[in-house]
């Protein structure tokens, strides 16, 4: 007891092994992400045709609205961690509330997206893919998992970075324990570096 | 009572300037980043998207390359830069290094493997 009493509350804080196992977790998540990317390769290689086509029928617009989206909440979701770090709160919680705001931003796009292209019958299962070639059937479905694995992502970083947003105005992530939020800003960007990736995939295929 | 206030604002004005001031050479000194390094690499990585969007439209082959080259360097960039791992240790960069590199053999043997079927 009075040893614990003794010990100050950070005697065990390890900042390094924090960032260390946010970055172990990263990894697994490129190699999810990155076997779907094979899968899209090796896909794309065997039916080159159909993927072009297919791709035609994406919205390269939205596709890039969302890619400058998810790009500035980077920028924002940086300066927010820069100026937590320099004990600058009130900034730091703009940035993430601009950063929280690009994220709805992007997810109401792609639910804007998703409605057309279900609209149009390009859905797994339905009757108007059926009649597509095997191909094209097949860039849609790694369309809708890969588009919505990554959408579940921006999903859960909001919610993780909606929290810490809390933790910022209660002084709990401060100026000198920011660790955490230097975590949530890693995990945000690696969803950013993923969508970079899927902006050629299917949006500028053709 | 405005006087500290005023005090304070300009202490950290000016604080603020030599942090600015360090930033010029930053590359070689400064171990920390700057908020103008972070509006910088965002314009960077805004100006490539707008480079492969016109690379992509110019014939499906420019697209492909236009995906292998430019994709992971906007990639490298915000690993580099909003990641921090500029401004990390050895041990993290072998770590991330490591996994890049597995990937790249991963693609390598699929890619490999398509072009000698």
């Amino acid at each position: 007891m009075n040893q614990a009493a003794a010990t100050p509350a950070h005697a065990h804080r390890d900042d390094f092994g924090a960032k260390l196992g946010m970055w172990l977790f990263l990894i697994t998540e490129m190699l999810l992400f990155s076997g779907l990317f094979l899968a899209y390769a090796y896909m794309r290689a065997r039916y080159p045709a159909e993927f072009h086509h297919a791709g035609g029928e994406m919205n390269a617009v939205l596709g890039v609205t969302n890619t400058l989206v998810l790009l500035t909440s980077s920028l924002s979701m940086g300066l927010a961690i820069l100026a937590i770090q320099r004990g600058e709160r009130s900034r730091a919680l703009l940035g993430l509330a601009v950063t929280i705001l690009l994220g709805l931003v992007f997810l109401g796009n792609k639910a804007f997206e998703w409605t057309a292209e279900i609209h149009h019958g390009n859905y797994p299962g339905s009757k108007h893919l059926a009649t597509l070639p095997p191909g094209e059937q097949v860039f849609f479905g790694l369309y809708y998992t890969m588009t919505g694995l990554h959408g579940l992502h921006v999903l859960v970083g909001i919610t993780m970075l909606t929290v810490m947003a809390v933790l910022v105005a209660r002084g709990r992530i401060n100026q000198d324990r920011n660790v955490m939020l230097e975590n949530g800003g890693l995990y945000w960007h690696l969803v950013d570096v993923v969508w970079i990736f899927l902006l050629p995939l299917f949006y500028l295929a053709a | 009572m405005s006087e500290p206030t005023s005090q304070s604002s300009q202490s950290s004005q000016s604080s603020q300037l030599s942090h600015a001031s360090q930033g010029v050479p930053a590359a070689s000194g400064h171990a920390g980043p700057e908020y103008r390094t972070f509006i910088a690499v965002w314009g960077v990585l805004v100006a490539l998207t707008a480079l492969l969007v016109l690379v992509s439209r110019s014939g499906q082959n420019a697209a492909v390359w236009g995906l292998l080259l430019i994709t992971p360097v906007k990639a490298a960039l915000v690993f580099y830069f909003f990641m921090h791992l500029r401004y990390e240790g050895l041990l993290l960069k072998t770590v991330i290094g490591v996994a890049l590199v597995t990937l790249i053999i991963f693609f390598a043997l699929l890619f490999s493997d398509i072009a000698f079927r």
